[in-house]
Formats: C-alpha cells, sequence, structure tokens
C-alpha cells in the first residue's frame, strides 16, 4: 500500500513507509488472509458507526413522525392547556428551561473551571484532602440524578438554604448534578496544554495565576467548552430532580427566580406521556422536537465558538 | 474526557521552586484559596448526599419489621404489601441485568468507534464524528424512554416472536437502551485513552509489515487497555444510576426475583423514582425504604468508582 | 475567552426575551373575551382578584385541578395558580409543612400524614371534585362480561396463583377455561392500587405477588390487556374510557347484580364498591385568602363541566351540596 491513511503526520508515514518496505523485502509481503482480515475489520467498523448513526437518525425521524401534527408556532408560544391539547403549547416550560440552564451555566462555569485549574495547576497532590477530593469528584460523576432530586429537597428546597419550591433552587440542583461533568473535562482540557506553554510564562516572571488565566485557560477554552456543552445537555433533558425539588406539570406564567412556581421541558413531556388521551401523547412527541431543536442550536453555537478558538500543537 | 481522570499522574503539581515568582503576592495565596473553595463545593455536595441519605435509611434500619439480613438476602421486594417484604434482592439484580446488557451493547460498539476515530478516520470524518457522539451524548434520557416504549421495544418483539414476550416491558430492551446511552461515554473516554498512546509505538509497528488491523488490535488497544477499562467502569457507572429509560421500559416487575430479560423487572433506580412521586404517604416505613435504597445505589457506585481507580493504576502503562 | 462566553450568554437570553415576548403573559391565549363576561356568582369581590394558588399531589386528580385552573384563571388573569404531580403522599407532606394551599388526593389522608398536619397547626378538611369508578379491564375478545367481588378476591389476594382463568371460582366450565390468567396492576406506589387492594381483598396491600407490575404507567397497562386474550387489568375511569375501542371492562357484582362502569352507575353509587372520591384538601390559613377560597367555590361549582372536559365523572347533587357546606365550614 502506498500510504498508511492514517493519523500519523506527513513525515512520520514516510519514514515508516520507507522502513516498511525494507522489512517487506526481507520478509516478504503480507498475504492474502491478512488483507481478507483487514478489509473484513474494516466492514465491522463502518457497521458499528452506521449502527451508531441510525440510532440517532431513528430518534430523531421517531419524534419527527409522532409529533409532526403538532409542530406549528402555537407549540412554541402558547400556555399549556389541558382543555384543550390541540393549541397547548410549551412557553412557560421552555422559559423556565431556559431560566434553569442559565442558572446552571452560571454556577457551574466559575465554580467548574476554578475547581479543575485547583486540582491541575494549584494542588499539592501528595497531601491527601487533595485526594479525596479528586475521589470526591470522580464518584459524583456516577451518582443517580434522582439521589440529586432528593439532596435538594432536603437541603436546598428546605434545611439551611430554604429556597423554596423555584427555579433558583431546580437550577443549583441540576448544577450540583452536572458540575462533576464540567470539572473532569476542565481538566482534561488543561492537562492537554503542553506544560512547556505555563512554564515558558513563568520562566519570563508571571506569577502562577497570571500564567494560567491568560496562557493556560485561553488554551484551554475549546475543551472547557465541551465540557460545559455536556453539562447543559445533559441539565436540559433531566426530569428526575426536578420533579422532586417542585418542578410543576401545570403552569401559564412567566417563571422568577427566587419566586412562584415554573416548570421544564422534560417534566411536563413525561407527564403527557402518561395521560390518556392520544393527543397528549402527540403533545409529548412534539416536545421532545422542541428540546432537541434547543439542544441542536446550543450545540451548534459551541461547534462555532470551539472551531474558532482551536489550536494544535 | 479521558483515561487519565481516573489516574493520579506521577509526581505533584507544585512547580519547581525556581520557577517562582520571587516575592509571593498575597493576591496569589488568596487566590489559591478561592479555588480551593471551589473544589470544596463537591464535597460539600458528598456530605450533604450521604447526610440526607443515612438519617432517614438509620431509621428504616432501626424499624423492627427489617432485619439486615432480610436487606441483604431476602428475595421478595414488597415493602407495600400488608405482609411486607423487604429483600432488596430483586431491584439489585434488575440494575445489574440493565447495566450488564447496557454493556453487551456499549462495549464493543464504543471500542470499534474509538478504534474508528483514532486509526481509521480522516479528519474531515472525525470533524463530522465527534459532534455526532456528542448529539448521541446529550440526547435527553426522556426521549430515548419514550422512543423506546413506542417504536424498539415493539420493533425488537417483532422481529423475534420465538422469545417469551409478554407485556409491554422488558427489562433487555431497557438494557439496550441504556447501552445506547453510555455509547458515547464509553467511545470518548477509550478514544482519548488511544490518542495518548505515542506515535512510536504505532509507526514501529507499520514500519515492521504490521497492517492497520493488527496495530490497532495488537499495538493500541492493549496499550490503551487501562483507559478503555476506565471507560467500561465509568459507562456502568452510568448505567447503574440511569432512572428516565428504566422507568419507562423496564417498568415494575414482580416483587419475586426474576432474571428473565424479555419481562419487566424494577431497578433500584426506577423504585426511587416512582416512589418519590407515588402515593406512599412520607415519613412512613414503606417511604423510607427511598433512602436505604439510596444510600445502596450510593455506595455501589462508590465502590465502582474505587475499584476504577485501582484497575487503571495497576496496568497503566507510563510512557512518560 | 471571556467575550465568547458572554456572547453564548447574549444568544441564551435573546432568545428568552424574544420567546416572552411573542407570546402571551398570564392568561390563557385562546379566549380573552370571557374575561369580560365574568359570571358575578363565583367571585367574593367585584374588584379584580390577585395572588396566587399552588396545588399539588396526586396525579389522577391532577387533570382535574389543571382544568379549574385554567377555566378560573380566565375569569381571574390577576391569579396565578399551578398544579404540580408529586404524588398523593409527596402533595400531603408538602401540604402539611404548609408549602401548598391544596392537596390533590386519589385516597383520604392517613392517620400518620393527618398527625403531621396537626402538629403544624393545618386544620384542613377534604372536598371531592370528582368520582371515579375503577375498572377492571379485559382483552376485548374476552367473552366474560361480569365477575362478582369474591372471584376478584379469589384471583387477586395475597397468596393466590391462579394460572387459567378455569381456576377462577364459578368460571370452570366457561368458555375460557384453558386461558392463561395474565395479570396487570398499578405499583404499590399508586392511590389505585391502595383503593382496590382495600375493597377487593379487604387491606391495603393485601395482593397477590403474580402480578405483572406496570408502575405508575397506565397506558402501558392498557397496551397489556389489549395483547393478550387472558389478561385482565384494573385502571381508574379516564383511562378505560379513553381505550374502549382497545379494551373492555366488567361488570362488577358487589352483592347487588352486575353493574358496569358507566358514567350513570359511578356518579349514583351503584357501581359499587370499586366506586371512589376524588378530593382536593384545603386548609383553612390559605382559605383565608380570598383568590383561595374563590378558587375552591369555582371547582365545586363548575365541577360538571370541569369533569367533562376532563373525560371524568361529576359528582351527584347531593354529594356537591355537602361538599360546599363543607367549604362554606372552613371558611367560617
Amino acid at each position: 500500500m502506498a500510504t498508511l491513511n492514517s493519523p500519523l503526520p506527513k513525515r512520520s508515514q514516510a519514514a515508516a513507509l520507507g522502513a516498511r518496505a525494507v522489512t517487506e523485502s526481507v520478509f516478504g509481503k503480507a498475504s492474502v488472509q491478512l488483507k481478507v482480515k483487514n478489509l473484513a475489520f474494516y466492514g465491522i467498523l463502518l457497521t458499528a458507526l452506521t449502527i451508531a448513526t441510525l440510532s440517532i437518525a431513528a430518534i430523531l425521524i421517531w419524534s419527527i413522525v409522532e409529533g409532526h401534527p403538532r409542530l406549528d408556532l402555537n407549540l412554541l408560544v402558547n400556555n399549556p392547556s389541558s382543555i384543550s391539547p390541540e393549541t397547548a403549547g410549551y412557553r412557560p416550560a421552555i422559559l423556565g428551561s431556559t431560566y434553569l440552564i442559565a442558572g446552571v451555566i452560571l454556577f457551574i462555569v466559575p465554580i467548574g473551571v476554578a475547581s479543575a485549574v485547583y486540582m491541575e495547576l494549584f494542588a499539592n497532590r501528595a497531601k491527601w484532602y487533595n485526594r479525596f477530593i479528586e475521589l470526591n469528584i470522580q464518584n459524583l460523576a456516577g451518582v443517580p440524578s434522582i439521589v440529586f432530586g432528593i439532596l435538594g429537597l432536603a437541603f436546598i428546597v428546605r434545611g439551611p438554604l430554604s429556597l423554596g419550591f423555584v427555579v433558583a433552587a431546580g437550577s443549583l440542583t441540576v448544577a450540583l448534578l452536572v458540575l462533576p461533568t464540567v470539572i473532569l473535562a476542565s481538566r482534561e482540557a488543561i492537562r492537554a496544554v503542553p506544560s512547556s506553554i505555563l512554564e515558558g510564562s513563568l520562566a519570563l516572571g508571571a506569577t502562577l495565576w497570571q500564567s494560567v488565566r491568560r496562557q493556560v485557560l485561553s488554551a484551554a477554552f475549546p475543551g472547557i467548552l465541551t465540557g460545559v456543552i455536556l453539562a447543559v445537555a445533559r441539565a436540559i433533558g433531566e426530569a428526575a430532580p426536578l420533579l422532586l425539588v417542585g418542578a410543576v406539570t401545570f403552569v401559564t406564567f412567566d417563571p422568577k427566580y427566587l419566586e412562584g412556581g415554573y416548570s421544564a421541558l422534560p417534566v411536563m413531556i413525561y407527564n403527557y406521556a402518561g395521560r390518556p388521551q392520544e393527543e397528549f401523547h402527540t403533545l409529548a412527541a412534539a416536545g421532545i422536537l422542541v428540546m432537541l431543536l434547543l439542544l441542536m442550536s446550543i450545540n451548534s453555537i459551541a461547534i462555532w465558538l470551539r472551531a474558532r478558538s482551536e489550536q494544535n500543537w | 474526557m479521558s483515561s487519565s481522570m481516573v489516574t493520579a499522574r506521577s509526581g505533584d503539581a507544585n512547580f519547581p521552586s525556581r520557577l517562582r515568582a520571587e516575592s509571593p503576592r498575597y493576591g496569589e495565596k488568596i487566590i489559591k484559596a478561592l479555588l480551593a473553595t471551589a473544589a470544596a463545593i463537591s464535597v460539600v455536595t458528598t456530605v450533604s448526599i450521604v447526610i440526607s441519605l443515612l438519617g432517614p435509611s438509620i431509621s428504616f434500619f432501626q424499624d423492627p419489621a427489617v432485619t439486615l439480613r432480610e436487606f441483604f438476602t431476602g428475595t421478595q421486594w414488597a415493602p407495600s404489601l400488608a405482609n411486607p417484604s423487604f429483600g432488596v434482592l430483586p431491584i439489585v439484580v434488575g440494575t445489574l441485568m440493565v447495566v450488564s446488557f447496557a454493556l453487551i451493547v456499549a462495549i464493543p460498539l464504543g471500542i470499534l468507534l474509538s478504534i474508528y476515530l483514532s486509526e481509521y478516520a480522516p479528519k474531515r470524518v472525525r470533524k463530522v464524528v465527534k459532534p455526532l457522539l456528542e448529539v448521541l451524548e446529550g440526547l435527553p434520557t426522556v426521549a430515548i424512554g419514550l422512543f423506546t416504549f413506542f417504536w424498539l421495544m415493539p420493533t425488537i418483539v417483532k422481529l423475534t416472536p420465538f422469545l417469551p414476550w409478554a407485556g409491554p416491558f422488558s427489562i433487555g430492551v431497557a438494557g439496550i437502551a441504556v447501552g445506547l446511552v453510555i455509547i458515547p461515554l464509553v467511545s470518548s473516554v477509550s478514544d482519548d485513552a488511544m490518542r495518548s498512546v505515542p506515535r512510536g509505538l504505532r509507526e514501529g509497528a507499520y514500519a515492521l509489515g504490521a497492517s492497520k488491523f493488527e496495530v490497532s488490535l495488537k499495538v493500541v488497544l492493549p496499550a490503551a487497555i487501562s483507559g478503555i477499562i476506565a471507560a467500561i467502569v465509568l459507562g456502568a457507572s452510568r448505567a447503574v444510576g440511569e432512572t428516565m429509560v428504566v422507568m419507562l421500559v423496564a417498568g415494575a416487575g414482580n416483587p419475586n426475583l426474576s432474571f428473565d430479560p424479555t419481562k419487566g423487572i424494577q431497578t433500584m433506580t426506577a423504585f426511587i423514582g416512582g416512589r418519590a412521586t407515588g402515593d406512599i404517604a412520607t415519613g412512613t416505613l414503606d417511604y423510607n425504604t427511598i433512602f436505604a435504597v439510596g444510600s445502596l445505589l450510593f455506595f455501589m457506585t462508590l465502590a465502582m468508582n474505587i475499584l476504577a481507580i485501582k484497575l487503571v493504576k495497576r496496568y497503566r502503562e507510563v510512557y512518560d | 475567552m471571556k467575550k465568547n462566553l458572554i456572547a453564548t450568554l447574549a444568544v441564551i437570553s435573546a432568545s428568552a426575551i424574544l420567546l416572552s415576548a411573542c407570546g402571551s403573559s398570564d392568561s390563557a391565549s385562546e379566549d380573552t373575551s370571557a374575561a369580560t363576561t365574568s359570571e358575578e356568582t363565583t367571585q367574593e369581590t367585584t374588584a379584580e382578584l390577585s395572588g396566587s394558588v399552588r396545588i399539588d399531589g396526586s396525579s389522577t386528580v391532577a387533570p382535574y385541578a389543571e382544568i379549574a385552573a385554567e377555566l378560573f384563571m380566565q375569569e381571574n388573569p390577576g391569579v396565578q395558580v399551578s398544579v404540580a404531580t408529586s404524588g398523593t403522599g409527596g402533595g400531603f407532606e408538602k401540604f402539611c409543612n404548609g408549602e401548598t394551599d391544596g392537596s390533590n388526593a386519589s385516597r383520604l389522608i392517613k392517620d400518620e400524614e393527618a398527625a403531621i398536619c396537626a402538629e403544624n397547626g393545618i386544620t384542613n378538611d377534604n372536598i371531592q371534585v370528582a368520582n371515579d369508578g375503577i375498572s377492571v379491564v379485559v382483552n376485548i375478545d374476552n367473552p366474560i362480561e361480569c365477575l362478582s367481588i369474591e372471584q376478584l378476591n379469589a384471583i387477586w389476594t395475597d397468596g393466590a396463583a391462579l394460572q387459567t382463568w378455569g381456576e377462577v371460582p364459578g368460571l370452570e366450565d366457561s368458555e375460557v377455561k384453558d386461558v392463561p390468567l395474565k395479570l396487570y396492576g398499578p405499583g404499590s406506589d399508586s392511590g389505585t392500587f391502595g383503593y382496590f387492594t382495600e375493597e377487593v381483598n379487604g387491606d391495603d396491600g393485601l395482593i397477590t405477588t403474580n402480578f405483572v407490575d406496570i408502575g405508575e404507567d397506565d397506558n402501558a397497562l392498557i397496551v397489556g390487556v389489549e395483547g393478550e386474550l387472558g389478561a385482565m387489568g384494573y385502571v381508574g375511569w379516564t383511562y378505560y374510557n379513553e381505550s374502549r375501542d382497545q379494551i373492555k371492562a366488567l361488570q362488577i357484582d358487589g352483592g347487588n347484580g352486575c353493574v358496569a362502569p358507566e358514567l350513570e352507575n359511578v356518579a349514583s353509587g351503584d357501581y359499587s364498591p370499586l366506586g371512589r372520591g376524588l378530593y382536593v384538601y384545603a386548609s383553612d390559613s390559605s382559605l383565608q385568602r380570598e383568590e383561595v377560597a374563590a378558587f375552591f367555590r369555582f371547582f365545586l361549582e363548575n365541577q360538571a363541566e370541569i369533569a367533562s372536559l376532563a373525560g371524568g365523572i361529576p359528582l351527584t347533587d347531593a354529594q356537591l351540596a355537602e361538599n360546599l357546606a363543607k367549604l362554606d365550614g372552613l371558611l367560617s
């Protein structure tokens, strides 16, 4: 084969090909059997890729087929209605989810990035309490979402914070749920920045914080952004903890952060899917489409921002 | 996310003192304290979770109707019946079955995808496939649950009439759906692990005449095995905690112990989810089962995470 | 970097503002003209009511409360009513904590819950807002028409393990004697479960372990029963009523002959013992606020229309009078 068609850089490819030619001239070329195995394996890989792609496509197509009868502007601007589900809309849920996500982002970006910076660059990993923090964050990443709901009800809605059943409480609960995602992704991003960048800055006399802020964080931005996007995606779709901290299923007024009731898209969809009337099922599928739309737009913003600031070392 | 997130980097993070600034600016100390506080929030979270779970759990176990022995070894879980049984094994088995089916789906697909992404895919394809996987990762679980219940499950039932399907629920299919949910996680962590294998190993193998198939499976895969194991354990951990999909697809089964994947069986998370939004009076023994099962879940995932860290430390190949 | 984060936040907040500018703000957008033709009798004062009413509780009663809220807000746009579904038990917990103004319940309050209310000084009473008839449903091709409570008990009680319809007492020679019996039922967190077990088996929670538990997903029960000839399950009346082309309901003999779960029979009380009431609990402290009192009064006075819109069963005149009296009692 003339090229290796692999991610190795061109010069290394050339070197490897040259050495390969030498080896082949001494030991003979690869057998037909091997070539068949190669092709078969490539086929298996492509099958895996196809399965993954088809699953996403299937979910999207199913949502469109089930929900398209209700794809009209009413879906976005109308209030929910149990009397006339044919014209009911998701407006308070869309606003509720938006307010929730804004609160989540406001919490996880500073806290998440700060934690990652501390753990990667400032903490002395030999100390037991820093290892404990590390184990902690990894463990939190796997705690079921419903347990965060229990936590939120006990300590955020009631208990020490006593915020009541308001958007801020929901935001905080979901933020704690997705915080580990941001921390872990930010750590990766910071780790991927070559240490020479940081060391060079320090050698030139900058303090650690100055170097981190101006050099490392700017360089790690795309990776941090990925983490935030994944966290936001998870946060939008979580219904279980919100059900426990007070997201209601019927509200017709706009949410406020510190007072009043609120709803969220996944909560309403889950509720509608369980009703007997067929119109509610269609409404649920349409709601899924709205959520997917929201998700896609956030993802596209992220991809655009990432493409603008990506760097190769 | 990458394999290194479960490893501790060798050496410590303090930089050689000759690279530090001469005068310690007190702003730096304050900043370090602020950053440490942010990191400590995760500790506060864990402590709060433990407190909110343990209190009612203790009162649950103190009740004379419950014995620790029955809880951990009993095979009938029916806390609301007039003659209640508190053996937790049926729902633990439910959770384990979901995890098994999820891993059966996610391990091959996830690893194959990561091999494709790191060894085979040209840059343009990678630029498309990676965001695609991020979309799959971001799909709301309620959407995947409804899709599985209304389309995937009936389709599978139609395609396999020889299996003893009964009723609209199946824990096997729920497991498959959860597998779809964790594929992106497994694949991206494995992908990062494979990409951190040094080029030199691959180049050497190519130079010696190995084909891409041999390099991927015999050089890169073993080299990245610690990260791949970490990926699998992380995926399993996420599968244990998945609530919405199992609530919609796995149903609530039967109080008796069962291993049948074609039927509905309740998982620990579905139990908590249903209970917490159901009609049981709060404060009763029946209600406190939520906290007992919640504590069990918490410690299960903790044990899995510790296992992941230990496994990675044992098998990690150090290159730098 | 900061610029990009700000840009992201700006986009999100811009779209939120855009959406709120497009839609209406507090009232239902289909029928704004109703506000001007408000009923005189349903309001305490002639001035505009304002404030908020928070209802939580059973998801069975929630559709009624939501429709009541919608109609009420059409006439009183200044009041914000929200309805949540934490379940009957969860609803009572919040109600007895003083966190909600009304609690939807598909069963009466239990002693433990009432004790907590008493501890916190919440004097309350239940207001019945609708009737419900738990329907025993079977496959649409099942020829059996009627079962007695004793037969149901034999099938469902603790320890029962009937394999075929022929093992049901009285059905040994029926056409379905060899058809396998498959039971479906809601989970133990459901109020329907509690009521059914109490009426059919004698005690809340006394039930065989031999049934497919559908959790809270009543739609799944319909699907299950529809798919198997020998299947049997029980659901609230609205689910049966919505699925008449998928499954059929058995007539129940409670000692006075076979009675079908039809609207008239449930409302009149003939469909017994599986007829039950659906309630909203009110507390005297919340009722001090005039918007809450107005809402409850509106709910009762319009319960017939609400029940019909919800696909449920309204109160009889006697029940309506009794509950209006209860409401007055709480208000004074």
